[in-house]
């Protein structure tokens, strides 16, 4: 488990802020997940010791919460909203588009390493509907005209020095 | 034409306002609170009972009513904890506040705390907020740093601290239950009640309070007026301002800030969101968030005015306040109002929320985990080419068998939608059914694409 | 019997005298109204997630001002019945509480809850080991709608995985109710069990790389009200139907958890838990449940035998009888006996007085089900006058008397003497009448071997370490060749003491049990019940067991038992 002595630190700092110690537990595993890029079986259990719980109480709560992921993905994570607002203005057809200027499959990483692309629920920007979030970045109104420039300027911005997304 | 009354949204978009602390004090930012921890806290909590102002995360029960339960008997620490997960789709206000106006959330909430005597405030925000979070973690450090947050705040001799705690991409960590036992570090369940009433066994089974962003925005503003006062705007039976979030079908979606009771949903939709796309008309709308009854256009209301003699309303003649659309049949819930033209295929759109509601359900309870999924399994199956008429009435009996029959009010929401859209646009489910048992029977396949679409 | 406050609650338009604060489903079920529900666990904490038990409730309404309840023009109480069901097993019994289950509505959500709990369950009834015990099964016929429309395709999950050495798991049957997640955490507390995925994704799991291997795995598969959960050892052995069950105890420890032995046509299938609230409640061993095993043993001894032949019955007592008159005699007992067994034994003791030693069995108690003391009837030994004093674990002063030649026969109960020291040379030296199941060295080298019966095959009672006596009866016909202890005891003690031996049974026995001893005085096997019964045990207060906790019992509390 190769977590950064800046993570550990934080971890370290962040534990007695809680009452109790396995209230910390989605902050941890964000930690190490944007550490990482995900979080491995070692990571789990390391976590379970920090907070005083089982192994299988760490593992419970990655499974449950869609953020969390135990293996790496591409170099950016692409999240397209799926929900009403979105894709009553065209989500849909901004994630087809997606996938085909980005040459990578739903819920899969393109065969470069570069992009996962997912569907995921609403952002609560609705507003701004189409949205896109890539990694942590909130993408606003990735309309399908809009959606083959996006995705050019991503590519543009993706070298592959970069490694598996951190978000 | 319908003006927009900022309150909480005053500085929102404002050009030069910023989000840092200097800002915010020089628009007289935490004056509210130097004045508020003079008080005793019983003579708050008593003007935002007097307020009479409603919770702001959907629900609509009164704030000060619900801080009234809280067991102060007990000796167990109290905690106070933000709700900031906004995931209900088609509410996007809180995002607002927390990246533009933050302090205004973290002075709402010292003075909520100081109210309830609470001993450590947690701020829950979704985990996508990834920027959001950080703005808070920098505003908390500054109003840290200028004695508003902390020990012994501005010398009352009270404190409190405020953490900042992200979620992890679920919906139902929104329930106040839910969000509690994602606070305890473990799966969102939300629990039972009874036994487990937030008040009095909430947070490692102490007596708390979890208030939406916004509503901790609207005690600010009480206390800043007073809760007689602050009584005075909007309607008796609902004070102050919604933030009214349009989305969809609409020339211009935004947040509008409108005062409760004065103005309609056709005032909100027309003058500020600019009406349907060119050419097109409204065929649909659901007021406030997705879990809310859908409202079609075209259909009619009988109700009672507040002076008891009837009226007949459209759906644009509906007043923008809490009593008026429960008049309707329906709710304004978070304000997330969302727009649907004659474009849309309201299958498919219910096919769609089913999809959002079978990912979310965290599958505790026998209805709701068995009955969103199967929802979803048939509304998909209708919008692939594979309904069948009796697909109709089972989709709103499924959701009749759920509502009412959970732990949490997931339920309800998933059930909501089936049990307005289904009775609603039935001509629409048997034209679109029908035209596929016609394909099927020229030999078309029973189902010929994955997924749901919509446009 | 300690009194409890009563409060008058109205199910169904029917009065009911119920316990103050009783849980209503528990409430109901003691007036025999049975509430259907799957997560509720009288020994768990209360999960509320099956919905099955939703019934209306309602409670009297007040006036606001005055707090008088408001009465109707009939003079009833008004009712305010809740606008939604609720669940029976949050519903705390209190005055007034009134119940409806018989309505349009309640049999709505039934059927409701029936349907969605078999839309992903597999139709697996007919390979299922549930079958015949499955609440699924019983609540669709009694309260299902008895149709599904249900046409889509049903989740896939793991249907046959490994949970733990003892455990198989179908994670397709899983109707998720988490009584085994509960037990684990809060009975055993081990927490190895939990969901992983989300919604009807939700899947019973294992932390990978862990197991689900604590002694008590079990008991999650009697609890399952599916079958999810199944033993892996008795996996597709038998229908349960065919099964007959008789009750008895677990011979494990000085606990004396109460079982169920399962048993057909004389073969036992499986040993379950029965319920007993002051010694186990509802739970008992892995271990435990193993014990029958050793019913069809190779080494069971199923015949009678002098100097290593085997003869009929008659010349085995005869010789015994012989050896045991001839003098410098013996005695080692066991605390695996019976308490009529044993009682036996002493009067065979007093008819030829000789040194008598039982050995002291111990092994590390878990403060669960399983008390240092191995043996599940130490105390009958004391009770009868066998023992005085706690025994050591080793014979070494018995012994010490065979090498001396203090001793020249001894009689030896259900003991492994080379085990306990005695060299084959030592052996042939002394003569030995063995007592047991199953052939072991000394058995091997006896003069004379008698055959015991194992605690399946007979029945008996056994005083755990609550001083309670707890009967257990006979499951499955001995081995032929065997006859029950009893039996070849009392025709023994009639050889030696020199009258003719009449057919003994307990019961029969239990009439000279409560005269010879004075905690048992007016006792009789029927009077100890269903649930066991504590005796009067002061005589051996001072007798230091040195036994910890164990679910049911706390030794410092042991200061004055009652007599039950």
């Amino acid at each position: 488990m190769n977590l950064s002595s800046k993570t550990i630190e934080y971890i370290e700092r962040l534990l007695p802020r809680y009452p109790q110690k396995r209230s910390a537990m989605l902050m941890v595993l964000h930690a190490i997940q944007e550490d990482a890029g995900f979080i491995s079986k070692e990571a789990m259990e390391w976590t379970a010791q920090k907070l005083g719980v089982t192994p299988i109480q760490v593992y419970e709560v990655i499974t449950f919460y869609p953020m969390f992921r135990q293996a790496p993905i591409g170099r950016r994570h692409v999240k397209v909203c799926r929900t009403l607002s979105c894709a009553l203005r065209g989500a849909y057809k901004v994630c087809d588009s997606l996938q085909e200027s980005l040459a990578c499959g739903l819920g899969e990483t393109s065969a470069d390493g570069n992009f996962t692309i997912e569907f995921v629920e609403c952002v609560a920007a609705c507003g701004s509907a189409p949205v896109v979030m890539v990694d942590d970045k909130l993408h606003e109104n990735i309309t399908p005209e809009k959606a083959p420039d996006f995705a050019n300027k991503l590519k543009s911005e993706t070298p592959a020095s970069l490694p598996p997304s951190r978000h | 034409m319908l003006s927009e009354r900022r309150i909480i949204f005053r500085h929102i978009d404002e050009p030069g306002y910023t989000t840092d602390l200097a800002c915010y004090q020089r628009s007289g930012g935490y004056a509210v609170l130097r004045k508020a921890i003079l008080r005793k806290p019983e003579e708050l909590c008593a003007d935002v009972k007097d307020s009479g102002v409603k919770g702001r995360g959907g629900a609509g029960f009164p704030c000060g009513l619900k801080w009234s339960f809280l067991d102060r008997k007990s000796g167990k620490p109290i905690y106070l904890i933000c709700n900031a997960d906004e995931s209900e789709p088609g509410t996007y206000k809180d995002r607002q506040i927390i990246y533009k106006d933050p302090h205004q959330l973290i002075e709402g909430l010292i003075c909520s705390a100081y109210a309830i005597q609470a001993k450590l405030a947690f701020i829950y925000i979704r985990g996508e907020m990834f920027e959001g979070a950080k703005i808070l973690e920098r505003a908390i450090e500054e109003a840290r740093a200028a004695n508003f947050l902390g020990d012994n705040i501005l010398g009352s001799g009270y404190s409190v601290d405020v953490i900042v705690h992200r979620g992890a991409g679920c919906y139902i960590c929104g329930e106040e239950t839910g969000l509690i036992e994602s606070l305890e570090g473990k799966r969102a369940y939300p629990r039972i009640k009874p036994p487990y009433f937030p008040a009095v066994l909430g947070l490692y089974n102490c007596p708390t309070i979890v208030n939406n962003v916004e509503t901790l925005c609207q005690v600010k503003h009480v206390l800043d007026l007073g809760g007689k006062e602050f009584a005075k705007i909007g309607v008796p039976t609902d004070s102050g301002t919604h933030i009214w979030g349009i989305s969809g079908h609409v020339v211009r979606p935004g947040y509008y800030e409108i005062e409760s009771g004065k103005g309609t949903v056709r005032d909100l939709i027309y003058d500020f969101g600019g009406g349907p796309p060119p050419g097109r008309s409204i065929k649909a709308i659901i007021p406030g968030g997705v879990s809310m009854k859908i409202l079609r256009m075209g259909e009619k209301f009988k109700v009672k005015l507040s002076d008891g003699s009837p009226a007949e309303w459209g759906v644009l003649d509906i007043p923008l306040d809490s009593a008026s659309f429960g008049m309707c049949g329906t709710s304004l819930g978070t304000g997330g109002m969302i727009i649907m033209d004659d474009t849309t295929d309201m299958v498919e759109a219910l096919s769609n929320l089913m999809a959002f509601y079978a990912h979310e359900s965290c599958g505790q309870c026998t209805p709701c985990r068995e009955g969103s999924l199967w929802l979803k399994k048939i509304t998909t199956r209708v919008c692939s080419g594979g309904g069948r008429l009796e697909d109709i009435d089972l989709v709103k009996n499924i959701a009749d068998q759920v509502a009412g029959r959970t732990i949490c009010a997931h339920g309800e929401a998933l059930a909501w939608p089936c049990q307005s859209n289904v009775p609603k646009f039935r001509d629409e489910w048997e034209e679109k059914i029908r035209a596929q048992m016609q394909d099927r029977e020229h030999g078309a396949p029973a189902t010929n694409r994955k997924g749901v679409r919509l446009v | 019997m300690p009194s409890v406050n009563l409060v008058t609650i109205n199910v169904d338009g029917r009065d009911l005298q119920v316990p103050a604060g009783m849980n209503l489903i528990d409430a109901m079920a003691k007036h025999g109204l049975e509430v259907p529900h799957y997560c509720y666990h009288p020994k768990l904490t209360v999960a509320g997630n099956c919905r099955m038990c939703l019934v209306e409730t309602g409670l009297p309404m007040k006036d606001r001002a005055t707090n008088q309840i408001l009465v109707e023009p009939d003079g009833r109480m008004k009712i305010g019945w809740g606008p939604k069901p609720a669940v029976a097993c949050t519903t705390n019994c209190t005055p007034g509480l009134h119940v409806r289950t018989h309505t349009p509505v309640v049999q709505d959500c039934r059927e409701g809850v029936m349907e969605f709990l078999l839309v992903n369950h597999p139709l697996d009834c007919p390979i299922c080991d549930q079958a015949g015990e499955c609440k699924l099964q019983e609540f669709a016929t009694d309260y299902g709608r008895g149709y599904s429309r249900f046409v889509e395709e049903k989740n896939v999950k793991p249907k046959r995985t490994r949970l733990g050495p003892r455990v198989t798991l179908d994670d397709e049957r899983c109707i998720l109710c988490s009584r085994c997640v509960r037990f684990c955490s809060e009975i055993v507390k081990d927490d190895v069990l939990g969901f992983t995925e989300r919604g009807s994704l939700n899947t019973l799991t294992c932390y990978p790389g862990r197991e689900l291997d604590n002694n008590y795995s079990l008991n999650t598969v009697d609890i399952c009200p599916v079958g999810a959960l199944t033993s892996t050892d008795f996996r597709f052995k038998m229908r349960v139907w065919f099964l007959k069950p008789a009750p008895s105890i677990c011979t494990e420890s000085s606990v004396g958890a109460n079982t169920e032995v399962w048993s057909r046509e004389g073969k036992i299938y499986r040993i379950t838990p029965r319920d007993n609230d002051a010694v186990n409640d509802c739970w008992m061993s892995d271990s435990g449940r193993d014990l029958y095993k050793s019913v069809e043993s190779p080494l069971r001894i199923d015949f009678f035998a002098v100097d290593n032949g085997k003869c009929p019955a008659d010349k085995a007592l005869a010789r015994a009888a012989e050896l045991l008159k001839g003098g410098r005699v013996g005695y080692i007992g066991s605390a695996h006996s019976s308490l009529e067994e044993q009682f036996l034994l002493w009067q065979i003791v007093k008819a030829e007085p000789g040194p008598v030693a039982l050995v002291r069995h111990s092994r590390s108690g878990d403060g669960l089900l399983i008390s240092n003391d191995a043996t599940p009837n130490l105390r009958g030994a004391f009770l009868t006058g066998l023992l005085r004093d706690l025994p050591a674990s080793n014979l070494d002063d018995l012994r010490g008397k065979v090498e001396t030649g203090v001793i020249r026969t001894l009689f030896v109960v259900h003991e492994d003497l080379a085990a306990l020291g005695f060299s084959d040379d030592l052996l042939r030296r002394v003569n030995v009448i063995y007592l047991g199941t199953h052939a072991n060295r000394a058995s091997d080298l006896a003069q004379v071997v008698l055959p015991g019966q194992m605690v399946f095959e007979k029945s008996g009672s056994f005083i755990n370490q609550q001083w309670r006596v707890q009967r257990f009866f006979q499951a499955v016909p001995g081995p032929a060749g065997t006859a029950p202890d009893l039996q070849v005891l009392s025709q023994l003690l009639a050889r030696v003491a020199g009258f003719a031996a009449p057919m003994v049974s307990p019961d029969s026995l239990w009439h000279q049990l409560a005269g010879a001893f004075a905690p048992l005085a007016g006792w009789t096997w029927e009077s100890i019940g269903q649930q066991g019964r504590v005796l009067d045990a002061s005589d051996w207060a001072h007798v230091p067991f040195g036994e910890g906790k164990s679910l049911h019992f706390d030794p410092a509390a042991l200061t004055a038992v009652k007599a039950g």
